[in-house]
């Protein structure tokens, strides 16, 4: 029969001689080559202490943003809830009242925003269909949790720390990711 | 006639009891460790190494562990016998320690110290005997159990001691002839002044080590509690300590059987291409118990190598590997050295 590849090998089916029975060589053959693993290199990470570097294009939990002056971007014009394929986002606007204008951009705001973590594929969709830079994904990703309602995200999980007040959370939430992405 | 018994000797005797019964239990307990340790590190693996640094407190933990355990006496069990299974395994495991030469006389403050419990003229006799005393455990707890797969691997485990131990005892027979004594503590003295025994009786000790495997129920001969055929085998029903005890009372039986390996046919705790006899007593004696150590370790680490290269036997290749091929080899063996001694000695 036509071999399809070169590595086929033909079975030898010869009965085995006096030192084959022997089994001694073949053990010590086989011994050796355990032994050799010793020196190889383990591809274990001790996972805890050391994290594997995620990709610059990982697409994590979403941030809600914040400008400079540490005001809300989003106005909860709905996009990001229309453009997700897995309807994990709801949200319910309010007007901006006199007097609030350091807490938000403009004189619309999402009251209450949420994205369902168990719906939600991380497409980043939402992040694309966003004209005001007010949600991106983050490189963390959502972590485990006991019961299924608290995956859903609520504006205190998902806003990112203020600027002023917290800066180092703050630069530490934008990460590496949204340095690509102009903010104001 | 009481005041006739030498009390130092008997306080001498009960220090060394309790330290070489503890010792051996604490190695047993880093034996499981290493044996961890060395199966991930010959996959590639890195091992348990969460529980203290580098993970050295496993052991203790685990023990914590089989504790706290809930503890299981099945309805349809032999009471009695069901706890005394796994208590004769450990005792007959620990007993076996008691004639082997740990090091030479150590010097305490102005007292000779031997450090062996029991210097008895039949050393290796005795040994033997125990260890074949140890299949009962297995047997018993197996019976006990009431259970088909603990009885199919007692009836393993003891059909295949019984039937490596010939090979054994008739290697063991070449072994004695050519030293002439059955002292363990003479053979080393031997060994020391000579060769080593291995250089003597290579063969012998290949069948010795082959046979050792197999009484020490290790891969490629651990069918009594193969574990895909017979779920864990003997102790299919035990839990909790009562498990502990049978897994610690194979790690230390593997323990004894490298030690007995090391003094029978690798000198025991003489230090090779070294004379002993330029040191000072204690420190010889020291040094000696090292080297007897380094050999263990050594021979533990061979058990361990071979469990995770080789793969299980099937039950009738034991069979034909005991007796039709270690016991023709080892009566052939015997029969070869006595023709040889009786040719030089003429």
């Amino acid at each position: 029969m036509q071999a399809l590849t070169n590595k086929a090998k033909q079975v030898d089916r010869a009965p085995m001689s006096f030192i084959e029975k022997m089994y001694l060589p073949a053990i010590i053959k086989g011994m050796s080559i355990t032994f050799s693993h010793i020196f190889k290199k383990k591809p274990t990470i001790n996972y805890p202490e050391k994290t594997r570097p995620f990709s610059p294009v990982f697409r994590g939990m979403q941030i809600l943003n914040r400008d400079a002056e540490g005001r809300e971007n989003c106005t909860a014009c709905g996009l990001c809830a229309v453009a997700c394929p897995a309807e994990a986002i709801t949200m319910e606007a309010a007007e901006r009242q006199a007097g609030e204008e350091n807490l938000y951009r403009e004189e619309k705001y999402a009251a209450k925003y949420e994205i369902n973590m168990l719906r939600c594929i991380f497409c980043g969709l939402c992040e694309e269909a966003c004209p005001k830079d007010a949600i991106y994904l983050s490189e963390t990703f959502t972590p485990a949790d006991y019961q299924r309602k608290q995956f859903i995200y609520s504006k205190n999980d998902l806003l990112i720390p203020h600027p002023q007040e917290n800066p180092e959370a703050y630069k530490k939430a934008l990460g590496n990711r949204a340095n690509k992405i102009t903010v104001n | 006639m009481l005041l006739a018994i030498d009390f130092a000797l008997l306080l001498e005797k009960l220090i060394l009891v309790v330290v070489v019964v503890f010792a051996s239990l604490g190695i047993a307990m880093y034996t499981t460790f290493a044996e961890r340790k060395v199966a991930a590190i010959l996959q590639d693996r890195r091992g348990p190494n969460r529980a203290g640094p580098f993970g050295l407190l496993q052991p203790l933990a685990d023990g914590m562990k089989l504790f706290f355990k809930e503890e299981i006496i099945p309805n349809f069990s032999s009471k009695f016998l069901f706890v005394m299974g796994p208590a004769l395994a450990m005792l007959t495991a620990c007993m076996t320690s008691a004639v082997i030469p740990w090091g030479d006389k150590i010097d305490f403050f102005g007292r000779t110290v031997d450090l062996q419990i029991a210097d008895v003229n039949i050393g290796i006799l005795y040994v033997f005997g125990v260890v074949s005393l140890g299949v009962y455990g297995i047997m018993i707890g197996s019976w006990a159990s009431n259970n088909k797969f603990s009885l199919m691997g007692g009836l393993r485990a003891a059909s295949q001691i019984i039937s490596y131990e010939l090979a054994m005892g008739i290697s063991l027979i070449a072994l004695l002839m050519i030293t002439g004594t059955l002292s363990l503590k003479e053979m080393v003295v031997q060994q020391q002044h000579g060769y080593w025994n291995v250089v003597l009786q290579p063969l012998g000790f290949l069948i010795f080590l082959v046979c050792a495997f197999a009484e020490c129920n290790r891969t490629p001969f651990d069918l009594p509690e193969a574990e895909n055929e017979l779920i864990g085998g003997y102790h299919t029903e035990y839990s909790s300590m009562k498990l502990g005890f049978y897994l610690f009372s194979e790690y230390i039986n593997m323990f004894v059987s490298s030690v007995v390996m090391a003094t029978l046919f690798f000198g025991g705790y003489d230090i090779p291409f070294f004379d002993e006899s330029v040191l000072s007593p204690n420190l010889a004696a020291i040094l000696g118990i090292v080297a007897l150590m380094t050999k263990v370790i050594a021979f533990i680490f061979l058990f361990m190598w071979v469990r995770w290269t080789i793969p299980r036997f099937r039950y009738d290749q034991l069979m034909h590997l005991g007796w039709r091929i270690l016991i023709p080899l080892a009566l052939f063996n015997m029969l070869a050295t006595g023709g040889v001694i009786l040719f030089f000695n003429k």
